[in-house]
């Protein structure tokens, strides 16, 4: 079964004094995650992530379109017991502990009184939150925020959980232990849907990602496939103190880093770039085919085709921005 | 896990607000009050003869209507348009919770704080009267009986709060509260007037004097600080009223809310 079925979703606002430009901020979105899956929402800043995950969360509505979730319909009030939501840069009531805090979305979720509490302690130990469970959240850092975040995302144990840019504002350890706890849930069978700009992280996380760009879903593939596509080219490494001119000949982007060279050329000219270096007596190092990266097909996603560019000049005419 | 209730979840929301305001100091009001009253209630002692009661039971039921109305308009205009600003509402209404319950909860959260403060400034109420009669008497019952008429009015400030916050800014929302507060107050009068008006006035002062909240017929400090009864009939029919007014600008304030964006 699918995890999110999202069909046709679109969101337009009305914008202006008088509330009569419109303004795109989700073209219809058609999109489906399967169960298990952990899928990466990709996009630079404004492009639409937000917007789908709030629609997703009933925060906003759709001007049409509709989605179902774990099999029941997106306003089924059932589907909220069953799903898990850290919002962007997360901010709670600073008046409460984090104990506090997951005791009363504990409560709010439905987790039975018997248990509540020890469930608590066990989600701030996850999070590393155990020694500062008392104290205030209002003097709680940024990082420690996203911690409290996740705990509440996970407390109530979903089948499937909701993140936006869950890793932003973090340092390098925080980061590294947010992709930790995204790994355990997906050995726990859980679906992840997040949002992100950080390709690294998507490209260590996901099965699977959609690059969505000013409002319109660009391209969605399997990171597995995506990079392992071939660009025709090889790269090889050799020990030498400088390029050979043979290699050059052949059309090679080569560059020296101490006693190797690094040199990629293209996949026909591997023959004759081995004897180059059989004949100047040189030490091969590695050899091998250049894979596409996630940012090449991020970046390739974003530029706009030209059907992409008539649909917005159409939109232009009518009055209709993104 | 198990969905949890209805009134569970309202009760826990309730419960929430009513910590928050007591945590960000609400009830340091109290202080000012107590201030107040103690300071009036040994300057009458000195200086009245034989209308001690009078004043103490004006000045002091006066001090809380007009404590808890300032404390009922601005908690209440920020009661969901703070958690709007703060997207803390969002981790709430991820969560199988329904709008219509979020706002009840919040209304009652925001009026249990009010009652609590209320109780409270009627114990100094009645201290300052026992300090300035040395007993109590039989007719300081209907003092008690006008607490709870304006406990019935902040029951209707704080809906009328919620309801404006739902569509307008806090600032406008804390003028348009405290000009119906104003305007109610003088509902009676304002009834007069549309009774002795003719033509499109008269219709107008009408509709505006039986649709503002009619906090005249809840105000019977004067008459119980002079040890009148209050009729058993006012006693219902101010219940009936408070309740009816609140629970229209609450549902008003609900219906709003269940089709807003939060962007």
């Amino acid at each position: 079964m699918a995890a999110i079925e999202i069909l046709d979703l679109e969101k337009c606002y009305l914008v202006g004094f008088w509330r009569k430009r419109r303004k795109l901020a989700l073209r219809p979105l058609r999109l489906t995650i399967e169960e298990g899956e952990v899928f990466g929402f990709l996009g630079p800043n404004g492009a639409g992530k937000t917007t789908t995950l709030k629609l997703l969360m009933g925060l906003v509505f759709p001007t049409a379109g509709s989605a179902r979730i774990l099999g029941m319909d997106m306003d089924d009030p059932r589907v909220k017991s069953q799903i898990g939501f850290l919002p962007e840069q997360p901010y709670f009531y600073d008046h409460l502990s984090a104990r506090e805090l997951l005791n009363y979305f504990g409560q709010l979720s439905g987790v039975p009184a018997k248990g509540r509490s020890a469930r608590v302690e066990q989600m701030l130990a996850r999070v590393g939150l155990s020694d500062s469970a008392g104290m205030q959240l209002r003097k709680f850092s940024k990082g420690m925020l996203q911690r409290v975040g996740l705990a509440q995302a996970i407390l109530h144990d979903p089948k499937l959980v909701f993140l936006d840019e869950p890793m932003s504002g973090l340092d390098p350890m925080g980061r590294r232990e947010v992709r930790d706890l995204i790994q355990q849930l997906r050995h726990e069978g859980k679906t992840v849907f997040f949002s992100t700009h950080i390709l690294s992280d998507a490209e260590a996380l996901c099965d699977r990602v959609g690059i969505i760009h000013q409002g319109e879903l660009r391209g969605v593939g399997a990171i597995a496939e995506l990079t392992s596509e071939r660009q025709g080219k090889i790269e090889i490494i050799f020990h030498a103190q400088k390029v050979p001119a043979g290699l050059t000949s052949l059309g090679a982007e080569a560059r020296v880093s101490g006693d190797m060279v690094n040199a990629v050329l293209p996949e026909g000219q591997q023959d004759a770039a081995l004897e180059v270096l059989r004949r100047d007596g040189l030490k091969l190092i590695s050899l091998t085919p250049v894979r596409s990266s996630l940012e090449e097909y991020y970046i390739q996603k974003l530029r706009p085709t030209d059907v992409q560019r008539e649909v917005r000049q159409e939109d232009d005419r009518k009055g209709v921005g993104v | 896990m198990n969905s949890g209730g209805m009134n569970s979840r309202i009760g826990y929301i309730a419960f929430n607000t009513f910590r928050e305001a007591v945590r960000d100091r609400v009830l340091y009001n109290l202080i000012a009050f107590a201030l107040l009253l103690s300071g009036a209630a040994i300057l009458v002692g000195e200086i009245s003869i034989d209308i001690e009661r009078l004043v103490v039971v004006n000045l002091g039921l006066t001090a809380v209507s007009l404590f808890g109305v300032v404390i009922a308009i601005f908690i209440g205009i920020g009661l969901v348009s703070k958690e709007i600003d703060k997207r803390t509402l969002y981790t709430v209404l991820s969560r199988p919770v329904r709008r219509w319950e979020f706002v009840v909860g919040k209304f009652f959260g925001l009026t249990g704080t009010l009652v609590v403060n209320t109780f409270l400034m009627a114990i100094g109420v009645f201290l300052a009267l026992l300090y300035v009669a040395h007993k109590f008497e039989k007719m300081d019952v209907w003092v008690l009986v006008a607490l709870y008429f304006i406990v019935l009015q902040f029951l209707i400030v704080c809906a009328l709060a919620l309801f404006f916050s739902s569509f307008s800014t806090p600032l406008m929302s804390a003028v348009f509260s405290f000009a119906l507060f104003v305007i109610g107050s003088l509902a009676e009068d304002l009834r007069g007037f549309a009774r002795i008006t003719h033509g499109v006035g008269g219709w107008v002062a009408t509709a505006i004097a039986y649709l503002v909240p009619n906090f005249s017929a809840l105000n019977v400090i004067s008459q119980v600080a002079h040890g009148d009864p209050v009729p058993g009939r006012l006693i219902l029919y101010n219940t009936v009223y408070a309740l009816l007014y609140s629970a229209m600008a609450i549902s008003g304030a609900v219906l709003i809310f269940q089709r807003r964006n939060l962007k």
